[in-house]
């Protein structure tokens, strides 16, 4: 019964989500639309980055990180004052549904969010005329993405203990991922024990993976499997801690 | 019914609930009564399974409610003490997210959420978000909620704290309907006339504990059914008397203003803790 109870949980957020999208859409064109000026018209006119220009380098880097923020906010903060102020987990708690079923439930809800996201940042971008290719596993390392941040989403809510510290956590550890894992720049060029450790992080898998999409360079393997291992483990992880949570 | 075994809670050192041993027979309405802390609200989150009891046992309908969850699930709705509608929906959709949950097939969901919106008379507001709603309104349209699926016994948790007299009444005649037509009903209250009028079996706690237990009239029996209130000096006096007669002869003995009235459960509590609820 996991197919219906999972489908439950998404149809509430869907509904709460046709209901405030305009709002959503505003919000989220304000962000990319400042990105795109600072860095495609304004920083990046006449950089050349990897024989492009800078607006088709810094483009899917921005997909990347609108993607990750977009869903991580979208499932961490509202499952976390669920849980800890407004108390409607319980509403979920005391139903007959499996973790499971709830985990996938909010993480596509939050993967739905991130893309439409991705997808007004695209629309930009070729208003700003940049020239991108995209194809399917474009849209497949963006749904990853989404998929995996929704789900580090989950951890962050049901683990971390109050507002103020669900805030911290964004600040210390999306906020530098959003800079820093290859959506600006390469990180090639940050010295060697950075390097390493940016290596490691999901997003700078993503912000690659999407780049050379959008170059037409075609699909990176390794960075795709990396993106799913992340989902796979961080939705696993998401599983279990809403199973201990009572 | 709802059978507790030693029912235990601690949280790190303090005792939430302390050895709980409590039936509470099928169709009847029972309310556990007790001041702030006494271990109401943890006694029915264990019973819901909202949290894990440290020792004991619980059954509900004969389901153990720490191993046959989704059982317990179907048997039992929950009415807690805090607001936890979901905000951001409107009462319908509330109502339909929990006939979703529990997997209520589509045209049966339609039909009792039109049934439940007119039983809580809500229908004219069934399509505003809950966040514009007043108090009474939210808590009877958690009522309807929990009883979405026909659950068989029903948990309210300070069901009427912070409501006007009128509202409170509404909610005494649901609770009241409810239970003609066979549901059990655990309340837990600290408004005393709530108990009285509505329970056919009080649990007074304190601190964790079950000081008494028994109908309201057998408790007031236990510690005498006639007060004598004195108002001599600084405190005012209280004593309980099993007959009127000795209580008139105890009044003749007392100088000042003397009141004798019948015993209420404020009068139980307070002989059994020796202070009042809400102390
Ligand atoms: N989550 C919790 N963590 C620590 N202590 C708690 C928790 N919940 C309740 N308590 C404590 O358990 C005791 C009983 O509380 P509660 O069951 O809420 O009482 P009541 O509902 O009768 O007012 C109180 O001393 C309270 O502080
Ligand atoms: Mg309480």
């Amino acid at each position: 019964m996991i197919e219906i109870d999972f489908y439950t949980v998404f149809w509430r957020e869907m509904v709460v989500f046709r209901r405030t999208f305009v709002k959503f859409f505003a919000s989220r064109l304000v962000s990319p639309l400042l990105y795109l000026v600072a860095f495609g018209w304004g920083l990046g006119r006449g950089i050349q980055m990897n024989g492009g220009n800078y607006l088709e380098f810094v483009v899917p880097g921005i997909i990347a990180l609108s993607a990750m923020n977009t869903s991580f906010n979208a499932v961490g903060v509202s499952l976390n004052m669920s849980r800890l102020y407004h108390k409607t987990l319980e509403e979920y708690l005391i139903a007959p549904i499996s973790a499971g079923a709830f985990v996938l439930g909010k993480v596509l809800a939050g993967t739905v969010r991130g893309l439409v996201a991705s997808l007004i940042i695209l629309v930009l971008a070729f208003v700003f005329g940049a020239h991108l290719a995209i194809n399917g596993w474009f849209f497949l390392v963006v749904i990853l993405t989404c998929f995996l941040f929704a789900a580090l989403g989950v951890v962050a809510a049901m683990t971390i203990n109050s507002h103020e510290d669900m805030a911290n956590f964004a600040t210390f550890v999306i906020l530098p991922m959003s800079f820093l894992c290859g959506t600006f720049f390469s990180p090639d060029r940050l010295p060697g024990a950075i390097a390493y450790i940016i290596e490691v992080l999901p997003l700078t898998h993503a912000s690659h993976a999407l780049r050379a999409l959008a170059r037409g360079d075609g699909l990176l393997p390794v960075s795709l499997a990396v993106l799913a291992g992340y989902a796979a483990v961080l939705f696993v992880a998401g599983v279990m801690v809403v199973k201990r949570v009572r | 019914m709802i059978e507790l075994r030693q029912l235990t809670k601690h949280y790190g050192n303090i005792i939430a609930v302390a050895g709980l041993d409590l039936h509470i027979e099928k169709g009847e309405i029972f309310a556990l009564l007790g001041p702030n802390g006494a271990g109401k609200t943890t006694t029915i989150r264990m019973l819901t399974m909202l949290t894990k009891p440290t020792g004991g046992t619980a059954l509900i309908n004969g389901y153990d409610v720490m191993r046959d969850l989704d059982r317990v699930k179907k048997e039992i709705g929950v009415v807690p003490q805090h607001m936890n509608l979901d905000q951001e929906l409107t009462a319908r959709e509330n109502l339909e997210l929990h006939g979703r949950l529990h997997r209520i097939p589509a045209s049966r969901r339609q039909e009792r959420i039109e049934e439940l919106l007119d039983y809580v008379e809500l229908r004219e507001r069934a399509g505003d978000l809950v966040n514009k709603f007043s108090g009474g309104m939210k808590r009877r349209l958690m009522i309807a909620r929990a009883l979405m699926h026909n659950p068989k016994v029903l948990f309210l948790d300070e069901p009427t704290v912070g409501l006007d007299p009128q509202t409170r009444r509404k909610i005494w005649d649901l609770i009241r309907r409810m239970n003609s037509e066979g549901m059990t009903v655990l309340l837990t209250t600290h408004y005393i006339e709530e108990a009285e009028v509505l329970c056919h079996r009080v649990g007074i706690m304190d601190k964790g504990r079950l000081i008494a237990l028994g109908t309201p009239r057998e408790l007031k029996q236990k510690v005498g059914e006639v007060v004598v209130e004195s108002f001599g000096g600084k405190d005012t006096g209280y004593k309980l008397f099993p007959s009127r007669d000795r209580a008139l002869a105890y009044a003749g003995q007392l100088d000042g203003n003397v009141l004798i009235r019948e015993a209420n459960l404020e009068d139980v509590f307070v002989e059994l803790t020796g202070r009042k609820v809400g102390d």
